[in-house]
């Protein structure tokens, strides 16, 4: 196992000069939010990273989650973590002061959350899914439930779940048969729901359920689904715990990854019917939840950014320690870091995790302008660019964490191919993050159908723009580096515009253009996004070179060649995504099921 | 009762140190700095103190650039009440430093200062030992465990030949080892709350300390690279290596 220190240098780059730190400390409630204070809570999250998180992660993996006797216990260490984590008051950052919260930009959360997500992946789903449950609860539940439950959970002592999938209904919510039927002033639900992430576990006194069931009078589909907050234990109003709730995991599921944190098929009402209360209007209940879907989607995004980082650090301490061959530039054997080909996958992976956290960073900021801004039109718009940017973050961060991960398996040759060194395991735990909170073809879908053919292509289009002025900028600029990334960048941008186009032409006349298209058109939008921030990058180093003392100079220019490595070897595929693109659905779709 | 606890910036313990191409230092720039391990243990033991209702308040100090300010923040934020920076861009040595504290224990007389035994770059281990004599306090150095008892501290200090337990008076000085405690992780709401607790910042001059120093550093290397060992066959090669070779018996 190598150890994590989170790269705070790197992140306080992307804050103050990205995200704009200086600008969302403007924002109404924000103004504490200053660099020397992010500083201090970015070098604290990352001492509890390395020295209570990080240590148990692949002792978590090795040992996994133990069911037993009705209940399910996390491996050893993980519920002092949790304890020291909740002491430390981290769960409630962002929330609201009113409630025991810091009041803390989004940005910030999301900044601390990559490095939990580095430390140790497996716990720290169970605080990112309670953090999405209190903003749901917070948006959309009656003020009585909000008084009871969001103090627990924003200071950690509680922890929540969300239970949408069903074995029928997994993608296709419309499916649900979990009922609900009312009586006085609660819901009793019966049901069985799967792939519940940490439903069951032993780390805090009660545990929350956000549930989707169907009342009896729904109408079918999915506007008949209705959101129900269904506690482990049911809590009496003056906060104190009573009965145990009519709610039990069933089994726990055995997995490629993650294996610390424990997926649970959980049974409600097997007995006499599990209470649950209410969340938002009856039937209106999948509209609620995607308040806590969408807040996930940025967060899954987050993950593949931290657990890329973490396999670059093991990887890149691998590549500096392990003597191997020779080079041409230096006498005797030499570390592996020399050889140009592991230069090559190094930079890739040092390259697509800046990337994304620029691009998690700065989209993160959206919701920080929307949530705080006092100016309607400034709100639609960062609303607009946040709905378009989660799916092609979340499906474009995700799907490179693949490629990420995996390169951090070759760096290690054989070693990475053996449990023990630690390497296989980031990749075994990336792997999921494809798939939940909306798989990847989910995300693409969501984005051509939703966001750019709903939209008529307008928000993209606005977005396009501000990527040609970042283009305009870079253009200015007289070294060589910023005039080999503005080429690339430019191409990219248009390959991007020409796909929209190409889009919006052709949906009509074939059905199966969107489907067919969608995940290239992801990925591609993904990968000009990041190169839009990689460029900005560019900009921000090259004015600092001017004025730096030789000593922060190495670092400029090592963003500088950073972002010029990702112009020449990733943002190359912009043109390949588009040339698939443009050839529509007649290759997918020609041949007959049989024919398969 | 007051507690003094004065703290160093020194360079991050987890940071690899390198000597600077001409000789004159250690690399600084651009190197993650944080407060020494031996302060952070000071800094825990005087919140303990105060903790168990011995002591009523906490100041921090320390004495460097205004970038020093992190680590007394980091001190607010684990527990301190407030804090003093002296700043100054001077390097300086033990002896002024310890010429500088006595002129804040005069201004602020705290009851007990405690100090790390040393800090991590320059391992000098004189500051606690120097102010306690300019002070003409009892002092309780390398303490390992800290008991208050009507009015007096008995301090175990860990010794070559094991542990001694000595009972100072107060006022005095008390400078911590490794294994006194393990300090806190910091919460995020007292990182917010750091913030706003108080923060002075004077200059040498105002304390008519004069600053400068009484050693002059020649030259400063990286330590010489340590040759590979060597397997030997017997004892007896062994002694003839180190009579013959090593000229050590």
């Amino acid at each position: 196992m190598t150890a994590y220190t989170a790269p705070v240098r790197d992140m306080k780059f992307v804050i103050e000069e990205l995200a704009d730190l200086s600008l969302i400390n403007q924002l109404p409630g924000l103004q504490d939010a200053t660099a020397d204070l992010v500083e201090q809570i970015l070098e604290q999250a990352s001492r509890m990273g390395s020295e209570v998180l990080a240590p148990i992660n692949q002792s978590g993996d090795q040992h996994g989650v133990t069911f037993k006797q009705g209940n399910v216990y996390a491996p050893p260490g993980f519920k002092d973590a949790y304890q020291t984590f909740v002491e430390s008051g981290w769960p409630a950052l962002s929330f609201d002061p009113d409630r025991g919260g810091q009041g803390l930009p989004e940005m910030i959360a999301t900044a601390v959350n990559e490095i939990w997500q580095s430390a140790n992946m497996a716990w720290s789903l169970c605080p990112m899914l309670t953090e999405g449950a209190v903003i749901t609860l917070e948006t959309h539940a009656l003020k009585t439930i909000k008084d009871l439950y969001l103090p627990k959970l924003i200071s950690g002592e509680w922890t929540c779940t969300m239970n949408l999938t069903e074995s029928q209904a997994g993608s296709d919510l419309a499916a649900i048969k979990t009922r609900a039927t009312q009586e006085g002033d609660h819901y009793l639900i019966t049901g069985q729901k799967i792939f519940i992430t940490w439903g069951d576990h032993d780390l805090s006194e009660n545990i929350l359920h956000l549930v989707l069931a169907r009342l009896a009078d729904a109408p079918p589909g999915i506007k008949g689904i209705s959101l129900f907050l269904v506690p482990k234990f049911l809590v009496s109003p003056d906060g104190s715990l009573g009965e145990r709730n009519d709610v039990y995991p069933v089994s726990i599921e055995h997995k490629l990854g993650i294996h610390a944190s424990p997926t649970c098929v959980m049974s409600f009402g097997d007995q006499h019917g599990a209470i649950g209360y209410l969340v938002g209007e009856e039937h209106n209940g999948l509209a609620c939840m995607f308040t806590m879907m969408n807040h996930a989607r940025l967060a899954v995004a987050v993950q593949s950014l931290g657990i890329s980082e973490r396999a670059y650090q093991q990887a890149l301490a691998y590549a500096k320690e392990r003597v191997q061959g020779k080079s041409n530039t230096q006498q005797g054997r030499v570390t592996i870091i020399h050889h140009p080909d592991v230069r090559r996958m190094l930079m890739l992976m040092k390259a697509g995790t800046e990337a994304m956290r620029a691009l998690c960073y700065v989209t993160a900021t959206s919701l920080d302008y929307s949530n705080r801004t006092e100016d309607e039109a400034f709100k639609t718009k960062h609303l607009q660019l946040f709905a378009l940017l989660t799916p092609a973050v979340k499906g474009w961060c995700t799907e490179l964490a693949q490629e990420i991960t995996s390169l951090g398996i070759q760096i290690h040759g054989g070693m990475g191919y053996i449990e023990e060194t630690g390497a296989a395991q980031h990749l075994r735990d990336a792997r999921i993050t494809t798939i939940y909170e909306g798989t990847t073809g989910i995300q693409a879908q969501d984005l051509t159908d939703r966001k750019i053919i709903r939209d008529n292509g307008k928000t993209i289009s606005s977005l396009l723009d501000t990527m040609r002025e970042t283009a305009d900028s870079l253009s200015q600029l007289d070294d060589n580096n910023s005039t080999i990334i503005h080429s690339h960048y430019t191409e990219a941008i248009e390959a991007l515009a020409q796909a929209v186009s190409w889009l919006l032409d052709n949906y009509k006349d074939d059905i199966n253009a969107p489907g067919s298209i969608s995940y290239d058109f992801m990925m591609l939008t993904g990968t000009v996004c990041g190169g839009w921030q990689m460029a900005r990058s560019a900009i921000v180093a090259h004015n600092k070179l001017n004025d730096a003392s030789e000593s922060h100079k190495d670092f400029y220019r090592t963003k500088q060649m950073t972002a010029r490595f990702y112009a020449e070897h990733i943002l190359p595929r912009a043109s390949s995504y588009l040339k698939t693109i443009l050839t529509g659905s007649e290759s997918i779709m020609a041949i007959n099921t049989d024919q398969f | 009762m007051k507690i003094l606890v004065p703290i160093k910036r020194v360079i991050d313990a987890n940071v690899r140190v390198h000597v600077k191409s001409d000789g004159s230092g250690v690399e600084t720039a651009n190197i993650k700095m944080a407060m020494n391990p031996f302060c952070e243990i000071a800094v825990e033991e005087a919140i303990r103190i105060k903790e168990a209702g011995h002591a009523s308040e906490i100041i921090v100090i320390t004495i460097g650039t205004s970038q020093c300010q992190d680590i007394l923040r980091s001190g607010l934020a684990m527990g301190a009440d407030r804090a003093i920076l002296i700043e100054t861009e001077a390097e300086l040595q033990p002896l002024a430093i310890a010429k500088l504290l006595k002129a804040i224990v005069e201004r602020q007389s705290p009851q007990l200062v405690i100090l790390g035994k040393q800090a991590i770059d320059d391992d000098n281990n004189q500051t606690g030992q120097m102010l306690s004599a300019l002070l003409g306090w009892a002092q309780g150095t390398f303490a390992s465990k800290v008991v208050f008892n009507d009015g007096n501290v008995e301090v175990t200090r860990e010794i070559d030949g094991g542990l001694e337990t000595v009972s100072l008076q107060l006022p005095a000085i008390v400078t911590t080892d490794l294994r006194l405690n393990e300090p806190r992780y910091i919460k995020l709401p007292n990182i917010m709350k750091a913030k706003k607790k108080p923060l002075d910042i004077l200059c040498p001059d105002d304390l008519g300390i004069d600053v400068n120093s009484r050693l002059k550093v020649l030259s400063i290397e990286q330590p010489a690279k340590r040759a590979a060992g060597i397997k030997l066959a017997d004892v007896q090669e062994l002694m003839d290596k180190l009579k013959n070779e090593a000229k050590v018996i």
